[in-house]
Formats: C-alpha cells, structure tokens, sequence
C-alpha cells in the first residue's frame, strides 16, 4: 500500500499530530540548546563522518579485531546472515542456558530482526524494560521513533493502556506510570535468565559494547541476568576508544539535547573470575541482514553511517505529520525511507524514497552528515530504472510519461507546441483557476487549485515586444 | 554587466509576471539583459523523480541554451540549485559536455543572490505599502545558501511593514511530484504554512521559488484565505 493511503489516518488524527508537533520540537529545541554549546560542533561531525567512512572501508578487518578481542575477554561472537538466523542464535543460547524468561533494553536492530515475535513462538517471555518500549509492548504495537518509541501516545494514553491491559487504577501522571513500571518490571529483571539489549558503539580495539541510556533499565539488562546477549548491526564498530569521545558528545546531544546521558555502560567481556556480581556469559551477535549489500553501494555505503540518533525523524516535516507508523516499518522518518529499503527490503512499502519533499532539513541535522536527499533520489533512480529491482508497472508508465515530457522540453519548437496544448487542455478546465485535474494529475487538485493558463507565455510576450526594452 | 534571464518553465508557462517584474527591476537598475530562445527547463522534474536520462536530456537542452551567457539570473531558487549541484554531474566526468554544464553552473544566480552579491544593490527603488512576511524555500536556503539576501532586499522596500514568519525554513510541502503522489501530507505541510502566515497579520506571504508559491497560491483560493502569496520579484518591481 502507498504511504499515501497509510498516512491519511495519521493525517486527520489532530491528537497524533499535536504530540508529534510537541515532541518532536521539544527535542529540537533542546538540541539546538545542547549544539550551541560546542563551538568545534561542525569538527566534530566532520570528524565524526571520516571514522565512519574509514571504518566501513575496512570492516572487514576491523570485525574480526572486534571478534577476536570478544573472544580474548570470554566472550562468545556469532555471525548471523540475516534476521531469522540471529533469532535462531539467540533462541540456540536461551535453550543452551535453559531459560525461560528474558528482559530486553531498547534495541532497533532487534525490532528488526522480529525477535519478540520469535521467542514468544518459541515459547519464551521476553519483557520490554525501556520505559517507552514497554509501552510499545503492552500496546502490541510497533516503535514509531528511534529513540521516542510512544511519542505516538500521550500519557492520558498510556493512562488508559495500563489500566486497562494491567488492571491498575487509571491515572495520567507520569511519576505514577513509571512507578508502576518500575515495580513491574524489578521483580522482571530479577527473574530474567536472559538479557538482551542492543548497542550503540562496538570497540574493535578492545571488543567492548558501549550503550547509552537514560533509564537504568539496560544497565539492569546487561548487569543482573547471568547470560548477556548482545545484538548489533556489523557497522556499529569504531577503531577504537579514543574515538568514542566524538561519538559520545554528537549523539546525546543531536538525540535528546543532553551532554551525556545519565547512563553510558562499557561492557568489556563477561563477569572475570575476580568480579562478584555480572553475567557469566557474554555472546554478541553480529547482525548482516542486508547491511554487506549496503556496503557494496557507494552510496548506501554511508547510509551505514547512521548511529540511530533520531534527529532526522525530529526535523522532518513529513515525519511531523504522518508519524512513524505510516511508514509501514520498523525505521521510519527520512533514514528509515533508506533503512527500510536496505534492510527490510520484503516488508517495507515500494514509495518510501518518495515520500520526501527532498527539502533537507534532515541532512542539516545529521551528526555523520548523510546526505540523506541525496540518497533519496538514489533510490528513486533505482525505483524507476531498474538498475537494480524490477520496475513497478505504475513506474513504468511514469517513466513513459517523463520521458515523453523530457522530449516536449528538449528543444524551443517542441516546447512552444506542447505548452500549447497544454494551455489549451488547462483553458477547456479552468474556472478561474483549475479546479480539477485529471489523472494522473489528480493528486494536485485534491487539496488546491491549479493555475489559470495566463492569456500567454512570457516567451511569447517578449516575441510582441513587451519587455523588449533592451535586446 | 548583461545578465542572461532564465525565466524557467513554471514562470514562463503559469506565472509571467514574475518575470516581467524581474525585468521591470533590472530596467530600473539599467541593468542589460537578453533572453536566449532555447531554452526551455532545468530537467528537475525529471530528475526529482528518478529518471536521470530524461534529466539529461532536458538538461543538454539548458546548458547549450546558455553556453554564451556571461551571467545567467532566474527567480528560482530550486532550478538554480538543480543547475549548480545537480546538472553537471549529468555528464560524464571530463566530457566536453561536463565542462561546459560547469561552466555554466558557475555564472547561474537566483534573483536574490544576483542583485545582492553580483549587482551589489538592496534598494532596488520598490514601494509597497503592505505587510509581509517571508518564506525561506528549502533548495534556496539549504541548496544554495541564500538566507539574508532576500530579506536585505525587502528591507529597503519603502513603506513595507516585514514580519519574520515563524519557522519560515520548514518545507511548505510542495516538493515537486511530491505535491501531486502525496496530496494529504502536502496539503497539511501547506496548510501549517499558510495559517502561520496568517497569524502574523500579513497581507502578503513572500517568496523566491515559483514551485512553493502555484502550490501555496492554489491553497490559498482552495480555502479562501485572507492572504496572498508573492513572488519577490513582484513585491521588488512595485511602486
């Protein structure tokens, strides 16, 4: 279905509209706040962007520098091609540790790979413990932003949600939800046989997992449970730690206006034989799922640059209205109509490189400097060309249309006839302005009018002598 | 100085009195100019949608139209973007062809950033007793870099009352077919605009960008709203 039929519930949900709006400008405004205060910011982005780069040039190498020192601290690495093959890893670990329940910290890559789903099959009970996660979970429903998961829902919302799936007294005050929350979700975390959680940043120096967090919760995850199991996408690596200082001031900064978060773990193998408390196990997850496909493209390739920060989706006056679901997968806003493609290739709606104005407010704010538009147009060549997937029917005739356009225009005779016709064609639907036009052309005139063909062209003006003042 | 006009399609077919109000201007700053006859459009159209080799074809069209030209101005900022980031990479690297869109690329200026930084003036002698606010279009400000020329120039025009709109830098939701496959979330993005506008008591809402302003316009007689929208052209040639 096209996004424009999935967004237009989302557009006449003023309720949705007016979080997004507030949120959404709240966590710019707090950014903005937050950038101001690094004077070498543009530095730090461009340096930022040449780790990255760097870094995805020689992957290769430095995955297997990250494996190896995994290895050398006692922990476990496992290679998984795809989405279904990382979730039977990790259901091959719960089986191996015999464990029933698990408790998971905010994690995209494992929205992506449909984990939940999987180990519910699998008859395994896995708890959100992220505030806005869990939410999400006792929803049933999917993240509708990368770091705001509910953003969707408000807290009358969430008021309504838990008294009504949790059986508690109904109550809009934040403190009291997450109090709730909280006690819920202790007696889970001290249950759990299992944790798994994502990660920000993998040193391939040192093998070491660097999450960034507000809640504790992940602390919790990675901390309590006697097994850890990590999921991450292959291009999470950086070198090494000293790297880490760029990173760790662009993306709180650029995600949620703050200069740190309350929680920033390094993990660094498991629990060492003279350590009291930690998990025994430590196994990572490296996740391809059409992340090697992306590398292989040079443009995609730094697409693979995104450290998930969600400033894109902030920014976006598209996002801004229509909301995260509408995109129709698990990443959405400008990097998810690049993500989705790439990633989820089977699932993700065939428009998402459309449904952009290309106004690149996003590319403005992005801490790795993506040119997001750029891609976009990218993808749309591919979409409409065939270089690489086969071309929708609709395209073709698209195509057809554009190309035959393209021939009205590529000379002065020709472009006289056709916009000829054109103002005839205009001049026999016009009432003043065009109130309607056909199709394809219909989209236009659903919202707004369409100008009156004016007497004539300016070309044509000239030609009489008005305006010839000077040739 | 002569400066090549570039009036661009959307001018030239819907709205030509954008580009007499250019002209009325440059005449009024004796400034010297020509309209070469070639050409037709920029190939953006195209290109916005994907198709490279159409775009090209268009393109070749623009960048022989203007080969001569020393100085080529067109009050568009999104065409003039398309011109200088996107036209040359149409042809393949050291090609003739490549060269000569580089070229060509260099000496192309929207309005603004013409009479400001080329023909170095502000006041352009406009009076126009009206309040306005301003729209920055995206591919203006974010492609080309253009922010304070437009409002240098409106600055000076006598008797104008110039409201800052606020979030003047968010997209109005035209984005070329984007207006036309994506109507609701247009219209929305458009609606935000244009009731932003209204709130800042303007009679007129100004921009640089023929594209924003057909679907801010088509809005504005849709919903019958107590605004109108404006190319600079036109506020600058008003007396």
């Amino acid at each position: 279905m096209s996004i424009d039929a999935t967004s237009r519930s989302a557009l006449d949900d003023d309720r949705l509209r007016g979080l997004l709006q507030q949120v959404t400008a709240r966590l710019m405004e707090k950014r903005a706040a937050a950038v101001a205060e690094v004077p070498e910011w543009e530095d730090l982005r461009e340096r930022a962007r040449a780790i990255k780069r760097a870094t995805l040039a020689s992957l290769d190498g430095y995955l297997i520098e990250f494996e190896t020192h995994v290895t050398e601290r006692g922990g476990q690495v496992h290679w998984a091609a795809d989405g279904a093959d990382a979730c039977r890893i990790v259901e091959k670990i719960a089986a191996a540790n015999h464990v029933r329940r698990v408790v998971k910290s905010k994690s995209m890559v494992s929205e992506e790979i449909g984990l939940n789903a999987f180990l519910e099959q699998a008859g395994l009970k896995a708890v959100e413990t992220d505030f806005g996660e869990y939410i999400i979970q006792v929803a049933g429903e999917r993240p509708s932003h990368i770091i705001a998961p509910a953003i969707h829902k408000s807290r009358a919302d969430v008021g309504r949600l838990f008294a009504q799936k949790l059986k508690i007294g109904y109550t809009d005050d934040p403190e009291a939800l997450a109090a709730h929350a909280r006690v819920a979700l202790r007696g889970e975390f001290c249950a759990a046989q299992m944790g798994i959680s994502g990660a920000n940043f993998g040193v391939a120096a040192t093998g070491t997992i660097v999450i960034v967090e507000n809640e504790g919760n992940a602390r919790l995850t990675t901390t309590l449970p006697p097994v850890h199991v990590v999921l991450m996408g292959i291009e999470k690596l950086v070198p090494s730690v000293g790297d880490l200082g760029v990173f760790l001031t662009l993306l709180p900064r650029n995600a949620t206006g703050q200069a740190m978060t309350s929680y920033v773990s390094f993990i660094t193998g498991p629990r060492r034989p003279d350590e009291r408390s930690g998990p025994g196990q430590l196994h990572v997850v490296l996740i391809d799922n059409g992340r090697i496909r992306m590398l292989a493209d040079p443009i995609m390739r730094d697409v693979l640059m995104c450290i998930r920060c969600g400033a894109c989706q902030n920014t976006c006056p598209v996002y801004g209205h229509i909301g995260g679901h509408s995109y129709g997968g698990v990443y959405a806003g400008p990097i998810g109509s690049l993500l989705g493609p790439a990633l989820e290739p089977r699932t993700s709606p065939p428009d998402l490189p459309f449904v952009s104005t290309l106004c690149g407010a996003c590319a403005e704010v992005c801490p790795v400097k993506i040119d997001i538009p750029g891609a976009l147009l990218y993808l749309r060549w591919r979409a409409m060309t065939g270089a690489t997937e086969k071309v929708l029917p609709h395209r073709r005739l698209q195509r057809v249309m554009m190309r035959a356009w393209a021939g009205a225009m590529a000379g002065p005779r020709r472009y006289g006839v056709a916009s000829r016709l054109m103002a005839i064609a205009l001049r026999l639907l016009a009432r003043g302005g065009v109130r309607r036009l056909p199709r394809p052309f219909h989209g236009w005139t659903e919202i707004r009018d369409f100008p009156a063909p004016p007497g004539r062209s300016f070309r044509r003006d000239l030609k009489r002598g008005r305006d010839e003042r000077s040739k | 100085m002569r400066v090549s006009i570039f009036v661009t399609c959307l001018v030239d077919q819907f709205h030509p009195e954008v580009g007499h109000a250019m002209l009325a201007v440059l005449d009024r700053l004796g400034i010297q100019y020509d309209f070469p006859r070639r050409q037709t459009c920029c190939g953006q159209p195209a290109f916005n949608t994907g198709c490279v080799e159409e775009a090209a074809r268009v393109a070749r069209q623009f960048v022989t139209s203007f080969a001569e030209s020393e100085i080529i101005v067109a009050p568009s900022g999104s065409c003039i973007d398309m011109v200088k980031a996107h036209v040359p990479s149409l042809f393949a690297a050291g090609s003739p062809q490549r060269q000569q869109a580089e070229r060509v690329a260099a000496r192309a200026h929207e309005f603004s950033d013409f009479l400001v930084n080329v023909a170095k003036v502000t006041d352009v002698g406009g009076r126009f007793p009206h309040r306005l606010t301003y729209h920055d279009s995206c591919h203006l400000l974010r492609g080309l870099g253009i922010r304070e020329e437009p409002r240098a120039l409106l600055a000076q025009v006598r008797d104008a009352q110039i409201v800052e709109l606020p979030a003047s830098d968010t997209c109005c939701g035209f984005g070329g077919t984007f207006a036309v496959r994506y109507p609701a979330i247009s219209g929305e993005m458009g609606r935000e605009k244009l009731r932003r506008a209204v709130q800042t008591g303007a009679e007129y809402l100004v921009a640089c960008d023929t594209g924003c302003l057909m679907h801010l316009r088509g809005m504005i007689a849709r919903e019958a709203l107590p605004l109108r929208a404006l190319h600079l052209a036109e506020v600058l040639a008003a007396q």
